[in-house]
């Protein structure tokens, strides 16, 4: 008798503890689901960091250093965390692109400005993209005639002919290809205590050649480009205020795995080249030639997977960026869900970047050093003025409400806007004067 | 004709020919007269800036203003909310085109001067939105006035006469303040209004709502994304979501209703008149996969031996709206289904027919609780446009139509 009434006691307990676990699974997957509603923008941006110039920039960084810079990488997440999350925060409050508000607030001229220097410096950086595509191809075996037209066309398809969701979807599934890095990495057997070690407490080296790849690090890793992306990322998902903060979860996840995975290509060079000696690589398809003899052929080929797989990424957003930013500032219509008749000068831009930006790499005798340094060089003077501009917005209270910075975010942001511009500056200083010496994207020459 | 941007900025002297200061602003004064510029400001560095009238303004050329009266008869500035800032109100910002049914920016606006008794008045007459006012706007100021017209004329216009213009003013009192009407908005086919909505920022997407009446807003609103609707939804406060949502169909009002959060939506529906927040409880209560849960409850249902004159004057007699009408529901003596009667059917037969003969072969009809994949598979099987939806014990309760098989399958895609 007894024995029963336990039996169905206990039964009745594992009977709502099984429903207890049964709801919050539930509310676990729909918190999941509103969550994944959100990601996107702050994922894409953040990984689209690690294009084919900054993944030159890491390798040279690793390979000169070896694990000494990792500590750097602290407060880039940082900065970039903060950059960003202005930035997205804007996009969700008010609900306009980077570019409108630009435009509404400071007027034509300056937004006309603000959009040259965009297609300058984005100009070049598709010229790297696309420079990107052909080293690693080479790797594979496969002449640049064949793979940078091939990759032009691939990425224009993909614009054109897709929606936003299904783009977004491919660009996430590029976000995952980046996990090859980590293999590379992990094959590469580095060693993971002085790694560890050397990201928070660091030994610091004072010279030029240290200072130089550092102003480089932040050069390539903050780009203003980025800024307008993620915000009108946001502004198309129609994210608003409800969903804040997933969107902040999104760029602090961006954020964080972008650094993650500039942390595994600086360890995978340093456990290989650097302690080999061959620390005057400066690119990344020479890093993965040369990684083929000390980790394996495997390494070799995921880290130019990986390059090949950031390469394509980046080619496709950047002209799709910048001609959306070109489009929303000066008024034209824009936008991927748009057909090619209801916004013919965003589709001509979009185009006319890739067409050009892959025909620069197939020309014989294109200046193509001059192009990158030059488009670096726009890059560092534009990043300043976005930053500012950004600052200026954030902080009006008619555009944000309550959502203005607090006096520390402030201080925060204005301390990483301020050490970002030096250093851009002093890297901009640096590729005028000596341009040669800096792990710049202009090394992706290299190959061609 | 003038431009905003030769006229702000331009330097101003009084009737002795003393410099007063330069145009910081141009005004409209839309409760006195639409487009007349009304009033301008004038900045003097240190000084507090003066008001100019527009009957003491005696000549305007690019760049430089003629004033009638000296500088001590002008009014010291003091801001006004009714008044239309052309420099902070229109310039760079975006309005709608109504005749164009779409969303532009605004790079310059033209500018008529008409000579009435010694002074000059200015009116806007249109809005400039192509590269033109773009080139004057960069050059200004950098370039001599005549330089930029040469060049201005020889690119492509893109202009949109003022009486087309809507503004997009977020808050409604200053709508109020600055007399602006929806009108030539409202008159547009509401998938334009969406199209328009989808365009702009939250807010001012909240303040073209409530700008709308209540009909046309219910019926642009039902042509928003889904996501869209919620969120406009979830912005209104209770009662004028109640409003909006009673001039839905029943079942566009509960697919609303459904995808607001709980709170919202019971605030919506205690707001909602008793008996249409009854009929939307009653399809919330179906599964938004089935059949019930696609049907509008608004048919037209007759006894099976009605005669077709018989129906169409109770049509007529009950003034049902015509796209409630795809087909008419019979039934037998005990209430269940007897068969559809196409509307088409109706007007080819004689007035004395009676409705059975009239019916559509097979019977169809589909249970409330069916899955939503069986209705397409009928919808598809035999063509329909619509469709009778029954209850368990075969009474019909709604129909689906289809357009509701569209959207549903259109979402899926």
């Amino acid at each position: 008798m007894s024995e029963t009434e336990t039996n169905s006691g206990s039964l009745a307990v594992w009977k709502t503890r099984g429903q207890n676990f049964m709801r919050r699974t539930r509310m676990t997957r729909r918190r999941l689901a509103l969550f994944l509603a959100v990601v996107g923008p702050g994922l894409i941006t953040s990984n689209v960091d690690n294009d084919a110039g900054g993944i030159a920039t890491y390798t040279a960084a690793g390979a000169q250093f070896g694990y000494t810079l990792l500590w750097l990488l602290v407060p880039m997440t940082i900065i970039l965390y903060v950059s960003e999350e202005m930035c997205a925060r804007m996009g969700v409050i008010t609900g306009k692109g980077l570019s409108d508000l630009i435009r509404e607030e400071f007027g034509f001229r300056s937004t006309f400005f603000v959009m040259i220097a965009a297609l300058a410096v984005d100009l070049g950086n598709t010229v790297a993209e696309f420079a990107g595509v052909a080293a690693s191809m080479q790797i594979f075996g496969v002449n640049k005639f064949v793979s940078v037209p091939l990759a032009g066309l691939a990425v224009w398809l993909l614009v054109v002919k897709g929606s936003y969701r299904q783009v977004e979807k491919i660009f996430l599934v590029a976000c995952g290809f980046y996990l090859s890095y980590v293999v590379s990495a992990i094959l590469a057997k580095p060693d993971w205590l002085v790694a560890a070690k050397e990201t928070v407490a660091p030994t610091l080296h004072f010279n030029t050649e240290y200072l130089m790849i550092i102003t480089a690090l932040v050069g390539t890793t903050i780009a203003p480009w980025q800024f307008f992306y993620l915000q009108a990322g946001f502004v198309e998902k129609r994210v608003g205020p409800k969903q804040y903060k997933h969107a902040r979860m999104d760029v602090l996840v961006g954020s964080i795995s972008c650094m993650a995975i500039v942390f595994f290509i600086i360890v995978a060079c340093a456990a290989t080249l650097h302690k080999n000696g061959m620390t005057n690589i400066t690119d990344a398809a020479q890093a993965a030639e040369a990684l083929a003899p000390l980790a394996g052929k495997w390494a070799s080929l995921l880290f130019a997977f990986g390059l090949l797989n950031a390469s394509l990424f980046a080619a496709s957003i950047l002209p799709l960026s910048t001609a959306h930013v070109i489009c929303e500032g000066l008024g034209f219509e824009a936008g991927i869900d748009r057909k090619l008749k209801e916004a013919p000068a965003f589709y001509a831009l979009y185009t006319g970047l890739i067409v050009v930006g892959g025909g620069i790499i197939l020309l014989p005798k294109a200046p193509l050093f001059k192009i990158l340094l030059w488009s670096q060089v726009a890059n560092g003077v534009w990043l300043p003025v976005v930053l500012i501009f950004v600052m200026l917005l954030i902080n009006r209270r008619d555009l944000m409400g309550d959502h203005t910075n607090t006096w520390a975010f402030n201080l925060v942001a204005w301390a990483a806007s301020i050490i970002t511009i030096i250093l851009t500056v002093l890297f901009v200083y640096s590729l005028l004067t000596d341009p040669g010496s800096t792990g710049m994207s202009g090394t992706l020459l290299h190959w061609l | 004709m003038l431009h905003a941007t030769e006229v702000i900025g331009a330097q101003t002297f009084d009737s002795l020919g003393n410099y007063v200061g330069r145009i910081k602003e141009i005004f409209v004064e839309p409760a006195d007269q639409p487009n007349r510029v009304a009033r301008m400001l004038i900045g003097r560095g240190q000084y507090r800036p003066l008001v100019a009238r527009y009957d003491q303004i005696a000549s305007v050329v690019p760049g430089r203003i003629g004033l009638t009266t000296d500088e001590a008869a002008l009014d010291l500035y003091r801001p006004n909310e009714a008044w239309l800032a052309v420099g902070k109100d229109l310039l760079d910002q975006q309005i709608i085109d109504t005749n164009g049914r779409k969303v532009v920016r605004v790079n310059d606006i033209d500018l008529s001067d008409h000579r009435t008794n010694g002074n000059t008045e200015l009116r806007i007459t249109q809005v400039d939105v192509g590269l033109p006012g773009a080139v004057r706007r960069l050059l200004q100021g950098v370039v001599p006035p005549m330089a930029i017209r040469r060049i201005q004329e020889k690119l492509p216009p893109r202009k949109i006469l003022w009486e087309f213009v809507n503004l997009i003013e977020p808050d409604p009192l200053r709508r109020v303040k600055l007399r602006l009407s929806s009108q030539k908005l409202a008159a547009l086919h509401p998938a334009d209004i969406a199209d328009i909505m989808e365009e702009l920022s939250p807010d001012e997407r909240q303040g073209l709502i409530g700008s709308l009446d209540e009909e046309t807003a219910a019926e642009a609103i039902s042509e928003l994304d889904k996501r869209l609707q919620t969120q406009v939804m979830e912005k209104l406060d209770p009662e004028q979501a109640a409003h909006i949502i009673e001039e839905m169909s029943p079942d566009a009002a509960a697919d609303l209703i459904a995808s607001l959060d709980s709170e919202t939506s019971k605030e919506v529906l205690g707001e909602m008149e008793h008996r249409e927040a009854h009929e939307v409880e009653q399809l919330l209560k179906f599964g938004p996969d089935t059949a019930g849960g696609m049907m509008t409850t608004e048919i037209v249902v007759v006894s099976e031996d009605a005669t077709r004159g018989e129906v169409v004057d109770y049509i007529r007699f009950h003034e049902i709206p015509p796209d409630q009408i795809d087909n008419v529901v019979l039934i037998n003596k005990d209430a269940a289904i007897a068969g559809t009667v196409p509307v088409a059917r109706l007007l080819l037969s004689g007035s004395d027919q009676r409705m059975s003969e009239l019916s559509f072969e097979p019977l169809l009809s589909v249970k409330a609780d069916a899955h939503d994949k069986d209705v397409f598979e009928l919808f598809d099987k035999y063509n329909l446009r619509s469709l009778t939806v029954v209850s368990r014990e075969n009474h019909p309760i709604g129909a689906i139509t289809v357009d509701d098989v569209v959207n549903r399958m259109h979402a899926r895609m």
